[in-house]
């Protein structure tokens, strides 16, 4: 049975970063299937207007079809040219809880993810996604400087 | 206070039309238009507000608390049996989690509450309270309890028959439930009601959603910063609504939808203290509501008047049987209409149950309203009409009055509070009002932004001038609406309990299940 790794995906430099420790590791293991993802972060928890909700649904079709042609196929095609066995996936919800969500589903190996790129006050009150992944997740996380 | 509004009223509304100069004469138009209205509107505004004959009981109060009675035995205490599966829906414990990123059953509610938490919760219960007497909590528990089985049978219906737009939008209301429902019955007259539905609830949303809270803004602030002319106040509003509703500047409704709450908390917080302070009272405080509810004493009207300003001020405050909460839950993912039925079911008890309560019982507790050492009664004031108060305030003075004695500063917050939640209640209105307008005359950029205009004109002249006839017909329009929605919803009724019964056999299956998340 192959390993699966999966790659968490944030649309900038450190999930670039991410992705290439993630072919490194994949070389290294030789049998194993990269799975892309890439989280939009959403609460169910937040207070909308009545007009934001109506339009609720269109915005979400629109906002995992953005991510999906600019982040996650880009990856997947460069994986796959460079000759890995590589799947996407977009979700909504809270970063670290849905990725950690994602790997059990599909009973991944280890998580790899680039280091927070948020900063500051509010990852100070709040802690990054990143770190929140580590502290809960239900399995290896390589987290890439 | 009143006349010196409608004093400034003229001038503003002058210097809006033309120029300072012909103040005089706008003051005159000012009342001639007054006068016009009046006449026009006068005998419906009457109708609406009619007391029974030899009473003092207004028949649409008496309509809505029929029906939300009527709801609550024909399904079977829904607001009792489904409470739980309510909280377990809105936590989130039976969505799926491949839909997330859809608007979720909080979202829905919360969004529902905000239309309707606001004035009626800080200066409708003072007012309930200050003429009523403590025994009106009692009755606008009652009327909350009562009113969350209308909640939910509006709302269900929302949601089942709402339209859903190949682009992904959503719309949903009475108007949809009203046509589609009496059409699947077989029924004749579903679009004339729709039609109705919609004039009333454009005229509603333009008064009670919009007039009504620039006014009362308008008062709020001036009250703090000393009087100046309304129409700035109402430019200021209208400038930052238009941004909102047609510039589609969404941090600023963003950044609402967020204070709100926070204020809603803050509000019941605050109250909660002086509770906390002064919990050797509480138990007093609910004698005197409970010994109020039945004996009334001493306010004007005995125990009736009691009754009469605790029904009246729930009904405005929670809105239970009006519809306004349809349009605004119609928007949630879910497979099950009824779900949103039993999430509505927490927005009377919310609003009413929870931060009605809150206030009157703040307002008992002070002190403010004065009783009388030998018989224990409350002592009325010069006229007759309420109970005299230590300041001889009413309305959201006397909440004021009553929080500021036990936290000096919170007066101050409490401004700012009523001027969110009016910000907030129009921005959800405008919507409202969109969606009945929409259905009337089309979907399409420039209809809707016809009505957007309109609406922000409305602002300038509702904080601007104090256009008694026009504020009773916009209330009137909205109790119009529970006329048209109410009569719909006793025949569409049974499509609901069909939903309940379906819904509640497959819970027990074990069919409808938890998600682990």
């Amino acid at each position: 049975m192959p390993s699966k790794l999966v790659i968490g995906l944030d649309g900038a430099g450190s999930g670039n970063r991410a992705l290439d420790y993630g072919k490194k590791l994949a070389s290294l293991i030789g049998d194993c299937e990269i799975l892309v993802v890439y989280v939009i972060e959403w609460s169910p928890f937040t207070f909308q207007t009545a007009e934001e909700n109506a339009q609720r649904h269109k915005r979400r079709e629109e906002e995992i079809a953005v991510a999906t042609t600019r982040v996650v196929e880009p990856a997947v095609a460069q994986l796959t040219s460079d000759g890995f066995t590589a799947t996407g996936k977009v979700r909504h919800g809270d970063v670290a809880e849905t990725l950690n969500a994602i790997a059990v589903e599909n009973k991944a190996d280890q998580i790899v993810v680039g280091r927070s790129s948020e900063g500051g006050f509010s990852s100070r009150i709040f802690g990054s996604s990143t770190s929140n992944l580590v502290m809960h997740a239900s399995m290896p996380v390589t987290v890439v400087g | 206070m009143k006349t010196n509004i409608r004093h400034l009223a003229g001038g503003a509304l002058a210097t809006v039309l033309a120029s300072p100069a012909l103040a005089q004469e706008a003051q005159t138009l000012d009342q001639r238009v007054n006068e016009i209205f009046a006449q026009f509107t006068g005998p419906f505004v009457s109708f609406i507000f009619a007391p029974f004959p030899g009473t003092a009981f207004p028949w649409i109060v008496m309509w809505l608390v029929i029906a939300a009675t009527v709801f609550t035995v024909y399904f079977g205490l829904v607001q009792v049996r489904f409470f739980g599966h309510a909280i377990s829906l809105v936590k989130g414990d039976y969505s799926d989690p491949n839909d997330a990123g859809e608007v979720s059953h909080f979202q829905a509610l919360a969004t529902a509450l905000s239309g309707t938490v606001g004035l009626g919760n800080i200066a409708g219960v003072a007012v309930a309270v200050g003429i009523g007497g403590p025994g009106a909590t009692f009755w606008m528990i009652l009327a909350g309890l009562l009113g969350m089985a209308s909640k939910f049978t509006e709302c269900t219906l929302g949601v089942k028959y709402r339209n859903e737009y190949p682009d992904g939008t959503v719309s949903g209301g009475p108007m949809y439930y009203m046509s589609k429902g009496f059409d699947e019955l077989g029924l004749p007259g579903g679009k004339i009601l729709a039609v109705l539905f919609s004039i009333f609830c454009i005229l509603g949303a333009l008064g009670g959603g919009n007039m009504f809270q620039a006014n009362q803004a308008h008062a709020q602030i001036s009250g703090i910063l000393g009087d100046y002319p309304g129409w700035i106040t109402g430019l200021i509003f209208a400038g930052v609504v238009f941004a909102v509703i047609v510039g589609g500047i969404k941090s600023i409704a963003n950044v609402t939808e967020k204070v709100v709450p926070f204020m809603g908390i803050l509000y019941v917080g605050a109250a909660l203290i002086i509770l906390i302070v002064n919990f050797d009272m509480i138990g007093w405080a609910f004698g005197q509501i409970f010994a109020g509810a039945f004996t009334g004493l001493g306010v004007a009207g005995g125990f009736v008047g009691a009754l009469i300003q605790g029904f009246k001020r729930a009904a405005f405050s929670n809105e239970a049987g009006v519809g306004s909460a349809a349009i605004a839950h119609s928007a949630v993912k879910t497979k099950e209409p009824i779900t949103e039925g039993f999430v509505s079911l927490l927005e009377p008890l919310i609003d009413t149950v929870v931060i009605c309560t809150m206030t009157a019982l703040v307002i008992v507790i002070s002190q403010q309203l004065i009783i009388d050492e030998v018989t224990g009664n409350y002592v009325l004031n010069e006229a007759g009409t309420a109970i005299a108060t230590v300041g001889g305030v009413s309305g959201v003075e006397l909440t004021s009055a009553a929080f500021a004695s036990g936290i000096s500063w919170f007066p101050y917050v409490l401004a700012v509070a009523v001027v969110l939640f009016a910000f907030s209640t129009m921005i959800s209105w405008s919507y409202y009002g969109l969606k009945a307008w929409t259905y009337l005359f089309g979907e399409g950029k420039g209809s809707e932004l016809t009505f957007k205009v309109i609406f922000c004109i409305f602002i300038v002249i509702g904080a601007a001038a104090s256009l008694g006839p026009v504020i009773d017909f916009s209330d009137a329009a909205i109790f119009a609406m529970a006329v048209v929605n109410i009569f719909a919803l006793y025949f569409l009724m049974k499509l609901v309990r069909r939903e309940l019964e379906s819904y509640s056999a497959r819970l027990k299956s074990g069919e409808i299940k938890k998600f682990s998340h």
